[in-house]
């Protein structure tokens, strides 16, 4: 095995198309979890350690730029918190303050499990992921991006450099669904974003599918339930029914952690809590 | 740049040369059976019990989850450099005297969980402390005598308490 310690993107592009065979290396949290137990021997890994173009993070307009290398940590820091409140809440959640040190967003893209929590904030936010290579950049809606339980568009060749999101233009939750506080694999995990002057909401689901889902009939029903110039439900009790139409967009299966029927139920609760945050009497 | 088999390590201010290593080998495993550094302590490897917790550049990760030839021209720091003449730092003290200690496999990386908590927030509040020690699992002390040691360790510091 050989690390790859390149010191600019550029040059990290180059390593890759010179050993496709590389695996890439971010905060190491899913990755040396592999290498521990045996699962993964990569022959070669290439770190992003020193790649200084990844760990930025800036606004460009109304659109917020994370840097792959952005950490859980980072994301939770209140300049970045108050651009994306949903991801801060996401990123919150995740593991434990030494896990949020060191994991980051794009490895959350990278390995693109149906349970990463960011996953589904990205989806409701139409996030764009941006990859590069040596041959070019290209620039990914998530819903391409994604493309089954851990399977993701991105070629062996390509580094995930960036995810950009709309900036904030209205209330934003997170919740997610799990055996205690700190440290789990969501259940169930769900994003609602509003758009005030837009007048819309989008939901993002996670760990109900086999990509995060997005709720498209929940999120046209609830448009005439609230009252935008308030920013308020017209009816909370609203909020139920908009918790039912969001569940049933859910595809959840049975599995160790939890059954399809808890999940679908989980996420009834989360849309009608979010929404009832988001647009309280 | 390709890392050598051989490397380089700065730990707690010494340069350590790491010779004949698997170069997939986690940074826990290095110090602890390359180093002499048994300080960080493996019970899983995967990143959910915190006793192997170290700080690398000023911030507190799993060293199981850090692969050692990538924290090269990092500075690491571990639980060996709280006491490095016998004597034991004030948060070591603090456990000691609330009775937080009972096998000891967790204390060191709680140790270096609360140094981090308190470098960053000399008067943190009683949720702060539960949620800075969330990702390290005892066995023994149900937190509550870990929580009293960091009300000690505070108290000694600041005069202020806990809330
Ligand atoms: C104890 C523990 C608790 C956890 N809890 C949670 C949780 O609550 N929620 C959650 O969502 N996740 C959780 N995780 C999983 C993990 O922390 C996240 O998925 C994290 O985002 C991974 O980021 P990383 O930087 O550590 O990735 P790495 O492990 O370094 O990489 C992950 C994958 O992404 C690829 N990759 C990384 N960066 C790039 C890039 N820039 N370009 C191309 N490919 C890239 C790698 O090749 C690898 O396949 C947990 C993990 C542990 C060990
Ligand atoms: S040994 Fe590293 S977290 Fe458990
Ligand atoms: S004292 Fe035994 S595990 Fe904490």
């Amino acid at each position: 095995m050989t690390v790859l310690l390149p010191d600019s993107l550029d040059r990290a592009c180059a390593q890759l198309a010179d050993h496709p065979e590389a695996h890439v290396l971010a905060g190491g949290t899913d990755l040396m979890v592999e290498v521990n137990f045996g699962h993964r021997r990569p022959e070669a890994v290439l770190s992003l350690a020193r790649v200084p173009e990844l760990k930025g993070w800036g606004r460009d307009g109304d659109t917020l730029v994370l840097g792959a290398g952005v950490t859980y940590t980072e994301l939770c820091d209140p300049a970045i918190a108050e651009l994306a409140p949903a991801l801060a809440q996401a990123a919150r959640t995740v593991g434990s303050p030494q896990i949020r040190n060191a994991g980051t967003i794009g490895g959350n893209l990278g390995t693109g499990s149906p349970a990463g929590d960011t996953l589904p904030v990205l989806a409701a936010l139409d996030a764009t992921v941006e990859l590069v290579s040596v041959t070019g950049r290209r620039t990914l809606p998530l819903a391409e991006y994604c493309i089954g339980p851990k399977r993701t568009a991105r070629d062996a060749t390509e580094i995930i450099a960036s995810v950009s999101v709309p900036v904030a233009r209205g209330p934003q939750e997170y919740l997610k669904v799990g055996p205690r506080n700190a440290m789990v694999i969501s259940v169930a995990g769900l994003a609602a974003v509003a758009d005030i002057e837009g007048r819309r909401v989008a939901v993002g689901l996670g760990s109900v599918g086999p990509v995060p889902l997005r709720a498209p009939e929940a999120e046209a029903w609830v448009v005439d339930r609230i009252d935008w110039s308030a920013g308020r439900l017209v009816d909370p009790a609203d909020a139920t029914e908009f918790g039912s139409l969001v569940a049933a967009a859910a595809r959840p299966i049975d599995d160790h952690r939890a059954t399809a029927d808890y999940r679908r139920h989980c996420v009834s609760v989360l849309a009608r809590r979010a929404l009832t945050r988001m647009f309280a009497a | 740049m390709t890392a050598p088999e051989d490397y380089d390590l700065l730990v707690n201010g010494t340069e350590h040369h790491v010779v004949g290593a698997w170069i997939g080998e986690s940074l826990l495993y290095v110090l602890r059976e390359r180093l002499g550094l048994p300080g960080a302590k493996n019970a899983c490897e995967q990143g959910e019990c915190g006793s192997c917790s170290v700080m690398v550049d000023d911030r507190l990760v799993c060293s199981c989850l850090v692969l050692a030839a990538s924290a090269v021209g990092t500075a690491i720091t571990t639980v060996e450099s709280l006491a490095p003449d016998g004597a034991l730092s004030d948060v070591q003290q603090a456990f000691v005297d609330a009775g937080a200690v009972q096998c000891g496999f967790c204390t060191p990386g709680l140790v270096m969980a609360v140094e981090d908590l308190l470098a960053r927030d000399a008067a943190p509040t009683e949720l702060e402390v539960r949620e800075a020690i969330s990702g390290n699992l005892c066995r023994c002390t149900g937190y509550g005598r870990v929580i009293d040691a960091v009300r000690v360790a505070v108290r000694r510091r600041t005069g202020a308490e806990v809330a």
